[in-house]
């Protein structure tokens, strides 16, 4: 009888190089490494930022300098030493101008190595796409059918000088430069990212999304995005990343601010397959996010990720529920392997009345790798009638990975209603040998089984993206049977 | 179709099958009886290629070829089935998605192409109303929740859609009642022909009412000791098994 053993499972899991990892050669203008009040300046000049804004990074800077590296997460990783850091890097010769012709041909065929052939998503998927390499947008599209309904999309250092006043008024509201150590530092040297105004009453008609991609070797990549959502209005916001191999640890910490107005929905959705570094847990990207939207009076926001990549995952997308019955949700999806380590979670913090948070978290271990839900509800004193509804269900895969569970509650006001659910499986021999059985073999069986278990997240997914995510979940788990 | 040979076979060193020896012809119905833990779920694992257990000796050829070396999946895609005595639950993944899953990978195994939606559709809802299963039933996820009737049934429904060559059920009749018992019979009855073949593993005649075997084994500590007709099934109900038992052990 032909046995599939430990071994020979390991020595899969060996050979299986990341599908991504590839290395395109664009020429780039790269700082020198470290960082100091002058290079916040450089960068700052460097993307003719007006003198508000220079003054903003430095202000984060300061705060930066004074704070201390987070360590209470369930995490363990060198830590990055933030002066040997490149802290930008461009592709050259970027010209606003410039149209999807001219862009580098390089880049273009890594797209199409990615799947993101820009011309096919134009043509095909009604999907306007920000591109973000290394930091600077080099391709921005479905520009016009947007703006005439009013929508600004475009990467923020346009916004910047395009839109002063509404970045100004809002960006740092919502994660001030001093929430955390990787938000001020963000904050002190965002590179590039998106930023994105929905007008009232205006519901934008195709999912708006941006590709991030680290590719300059030892670059940090900062990327802030701004969305704002007016009165009544509707987005749905996709957000994908992959990222080339690479030896050394990248770091890449982004901010996300979301801004629901009354009425407002947004839908931010998020696939996340940075490097995950190889078998033995060399190399990958450590992920340090700050996420958080603010919902004022019935709006919505619904936060949806499939996380697969990163070698350290740091990231709690949360909403502030300021208005009365405004709603929050954080959907999920983590899948750790090899030695990957992932603290990921969400804060619902309720401040307004009838304010509603659902909670749904699946988390996925195989390898020797630790996957942690960390969450905390909180229901403020004058937020009569909160409910929140959490459920946290890890599967595991094999004896040497790990499962946790965090769940915080803060209640101050004795109308809430929380409820919490948990559940941890495993995979059995016997559900894989079912399957066999049935003529589906291991690494198909192991799939959809997967699936079957994520389910309930993948559905939130917008369709295409949904379909992505799938495939990821399979490539991810590939030989790491239980 | 199937012809197992002086088939030793054991797990974590344990010898638990010590030398079976059957011939099954297309167009029969064999069953198989024995008191318990005489070794007869084993067969039907080590039949449908479970690597927990170890063959140490003998061989078993489906249709003249040696299928030892083949995969569980393998087995099936050549037409062995088995009807699980306890059918796992697999949460999240419908029944429907489950076939169409099952059915694709056997086709791609074959070189064919993924079956047309609009033919599964047609199959499904011949074989559900086959075993009188509602369609809401389909959308459940496998097995989770379902009553020990249920899972019964829907064993035989999959048996039903892969249409096998070789199908085996282990104690299908545990856990029925009288009506769904019936229900699962006819459909079985109505599964076979002339070209597919079923082993019958059960502890009691009821089934045997209904499914009509042309041969009884029964098997009893890793052996089968007798072979014979219906009859042999309606003796063993009225008499047990201790007459064998004390044949064998004399």
């Amino acid at each position: 009888m032909s046995k599939y053993t430990e071994d020979d499972l390991r020595e899969e899991l060996k050979t299986k190089e990341y599908e991504y990892g590839f290395f395109t050669d664009i020429e780039s203008e790269t700082f020198p490494i470290g960082l100091n009040e002058d290079i916040v300046r450089a960068i700052s000049k460097k993307k003719e930022e007006p003198e508000w804004m220079t003054e903003w990074r430095l202000d984060a800077f300061k705060v930066w300098k004074e704070m201390t590296e987070p360590e209470w997460a369930n995490v363990h990783y060198k830590k990055p030493n933030f002066q040997a850091i490149a802290y930008y890097s461009a592709p050259v010769a970027v010209d606003p101008n410039k149209t999807l012709d001219d862009v580098d041909p390089d880049l273009l065929a890594m797209y199409k190595k990615l799947g993101i052939s820009v011309d096919e998503q134009k043509k095909m998927n009604n999907v306007a796409m920000d591109i973000v390499v290394d930091s600077v947008s080099v391709a921005t599209t479905f520009k016009k059918t947007l703006s005439e309904k009013g929508i600004i999309f475009m990467s923020i250092s346009e916004a910047i000088k395009e839109h002063p006043e509404l970045v100004r008024k809002y960006i740092g509201t919502i994660v001030p430069t001093k929430d955390n150590f990787y938000a001020a530092l963000n904050s002190a040297v965002f590179s590039d990212g998106s930023f994105c105004y929905i007008p009232k009453g205006v519901k934008c008609p195709m999912e708006l999304s941006t590709y991030f991609r680290i590719n300059q070797g030892g670059t940090g990549q900062f990327e802030r995005t701004l969305l704002i959502a007016d009165e009544g209005s509707y987005v749905s916001y996709l957000e994908g990343c992959t990222a080339p191999s690479r030896d050394e640890n990248q770091l890449h910490a982004a901010v996300v601010e979301l801004i629901a107005m009354d009425d407002a929905e947004i839908k931010y959705s998020t696939v996340q397959n940075w490097y995950p570094g190889n078998a033995e847990g060399k190399g990958g990207v450590y992920n340090f996010v700050t996420k958080r939207g603010l919902c004022e009076k019935n709006a919505k926001i619904s936060w949806t990720q499939v996380e697969t990549g990163s070698a350290v995952t740091w990231k709690y997308p949360s909403c502030i529920l300021k208005g009365d019955n405004s709603v929050g949700e954080f959907y999920s999806i983590a899948v750790t392997n090899n030695y990957q380590q992932a603290d990921t979670g969400t804060k619902m913090i309720h401040l307004g009345k009838n304010t509603k948070s659902t909670i749904i978290s699946k988390g996925i271990s195989a390898g020797k790798s630790q996957n942690s839900y960390r969450g905390l509800v909180q229901i403020g004193s004058r937020a009569d009638n909160a409910r929140n509804f959490s459920q946290c269900d890890s599967l595991l895969m094999g004896n040497e990975c790990g499962a946790h569970t965090f769940p915080y509650i803060e209640a101050k006001n004795k109308s809430a209603m929380i409820e919490h659910e948990a559940t941890t499986s495993k995979i059995g021999e016997d559900q894989i040998f079912y399957c066999n059985q049935r003529g589906i073999d291991t690494e198909k069986a192991i799939a959809l089984i997967v699936n079957g278990f994520s389910k309930d997240v993948l559905n939130k997914l917008p369709m295409e993206f949904a379909v992505e995510a799938q495939k990821l979940l399979e490539i991810s788990l590939e030989g790491s049977v239980g | 179709m199937l012809k197992i040979n002086n088939l030793h076979a054991s797990i974590e060193d344990k010898a638990i099958l010590k030398g079976i020896n059957l011939e099954v012809k297309a167009g029969e119905v064999h069953a198989i009886m024995g008191p318990n833990g005489s070794g007869k779920s084993t067969l039907a694992s080590v039949i449908a290629g479970k690597e927990e257990y170890e063959v140490t000796e003998g061989n078993i050829l489906l249709e003249g070829e040696d299928i030892d070396e083949l995969a569980a999946e393998e087995r099936a895609h050549k037409g062995v089935f088995l009807s699980f005595q306890y059918p796992v639950e697999i949460p999240g993944v419908s029944v429907t998605n489950f076939m169409k899953t099952a059915i694709n990978e056997t086709r791609k195994a074959k070189g064919l192409e993924d079956m047309p939606a609009k033919d599964m559709l047609k199959m499904i809802r011949e074989k559900s109303e086959l075993l009188e299963i509602d369609r809401k039933f389909l959308s459940r996820s496998l097995n989770e929740g379902f009553s020990g009737g249920e899972k019964k049934r829907n064993e035989i429904f999959q048996m039903a859609m892969l249409e096998p060559k070789l199908a085996i059920l282990d104690e299908t009749d545990s856990g029925l009642d009288i009506d769904a018992l019936r229900i699962v019979a006819n459909g079985v009855n109505k599964l076979k022909s002339k070209d597919n073949a079923v082993i019958v593993i059960t502890h009691y005649q009821r089934l045997l009412d209904h499914i009509v075997p042309d041969f009884v084994h029964v098997l009893y500590n890793g052996k089968i000791v007798k072979s014979g007709g219906k009859e042999l099934a309606h003796e063993l109900e009225a008499k047990g098994y201790d007459w064998i038992k004390e044949e064998v052990d004399a």
